[in-house]
């Protein structure tokens, strides 16, 4: 019950946080909040007895904490004042209208909190530690049962690296003599 | 020009400091990953936060001494590399791609659950490499976007 009201507590705090990154002006400020809405977020993963999306939420904020503040430090950007569409606010209010109207029919059929709603987690309960021999299950199931999916997860950011990197390449030889100039002149 | 690069004698005073109990304890987590709550890519996200901590306080051109981008993507591809051959070897032994053909060992012990920190190791090869190897690559189009403005006003 208890674990229930600090949630609660929590998802307050994360949705004040969200509505002034959203809101406020100044780029640096949207930042920080948004690292204050991702710690919350890992707050509550602690109360749920999840340590290691925990850690990995805490470490990954950080990550993309620093890489937003770094690009954002120096470059002031003028928030857009005008809002000239009305039309794009009345299509935002139906299409979030007819979300939480579907929401409202999907979360119906959700089990209560706390309820284990797939049975195979149970089985990785039982049998993990016999089967595998690693005490932490989350690891034994990510790399022994669903290990395949780990090596499509790493295949991802194989992908991402590579194309961050041709893309930011080609990107800065077509600038490279202005670089190097710009360098000498500091 | 060393001198100059990087933020105040303080923080590099504290990244000294820092850098190496970071590094311990990403090793840690990525070792301990079959015992407790941890695992490859937490450790991995830790050990590219040491190399980025680095970046901040001592520049660019320091860090890239250490470890350059093509370095980085070379242990990326090792740790890929690892993975799959891991893969290919339980295939072979076992009739099954990833199958875990070391022995379970005794719980709670370092060497226990077979190829699961073989592969703890390769995903932290693979993850923190490759976080840092976008960083740096950040790190370079940033430094364009910002200077760019002020060829103009000059």
């Amino acid at each position: 019950m208890e674990t229930i009201i600090i949630l609660h507590i929590i998802l307050v705090f994360m949705i004040i946080g969200s509505l002034i990154t959203v809101e406020i002006r100044n780029m640096l400020s949207a930042v920080i909040s948004v690292g204050a809405v991702g710690f919350a977020l890992s707050l509550a993963f602690l109360f749920l007895d999840a340590p290691d999306i925990a850690i990995t939420q805490v470490i990954v904020e950080i990550l993309s904490l620093v890489i937003l503040i770094r690009a954002t430090i120096k470059v002031d950007n003028v928030a857009i004042e005008k809002r000239e569409h009305i039309l794009s606010d009345r299509t935002a209010l139906i299409f979030v209208g007819m979300i939480l109207v579907f929401a409202w029919f999907a979360f119906q059929s959700l089990p209560t909190f706390g309820e284990p709603s797939m049975r195979v987690s149970e089985y990785y309960l039982m049998n993990g530690l016999r089967e595998v021999g690693a005490t932490n299950f989350v690891t034994s199931v990510i790399l022994d049962y669903r290990a395949y999916d780990t090596l499509g997860e790493a295949m991802v950011l194989f992908t991402s690296i590579s194309g961050a990197f041709v893309i930011l390449r080609r990107w800065k030889k077509e600038q490279d003599k202005d670089f190097l100039r710009i360098d000498r002149e500091h | 020009m060393d001198k100059h690069t990087g933020m105040t004698p303080i923080v590099k005073m504290i990244t000294k400091v820092l850098c190496g109990l970071m590094l311990v304890f990403g090793a840690f987590i990525v070792a301990y990953g079959h015992i407790t709550p941890g695992g490859g890519f937490p450790g991995g996200v830790m050990i590219a936060l040491v190399y980025i901590l680095i970046t901040l306080a001592y520049g660019r051109v320091i860090v890239e001494r250490k470890v350059s981008g093509i370095t980085a993507s070379v242990v990326d591809d090792i740790g890929a590399l690892i993975f799959w051959s891991v893969g290919m070897i339980g295939l072979f032994v076992g009739g099954s791609y990833l199958f875990n053909f070391l022995g379970k060992g005794n719980p709670f012990h370092i060497l226990s659950a077979g190829t699961i920190i073989i592969n703890n190791i390769a995903i932290t090869l693979k993850v923190g490499m490759c976080l840092y190897a976008i960083f740096l690559a950040l790190s370079i189009l940033q430094r364009v976007v910002i200077d760019e403005p002020k060829e103009g006003e000059e």
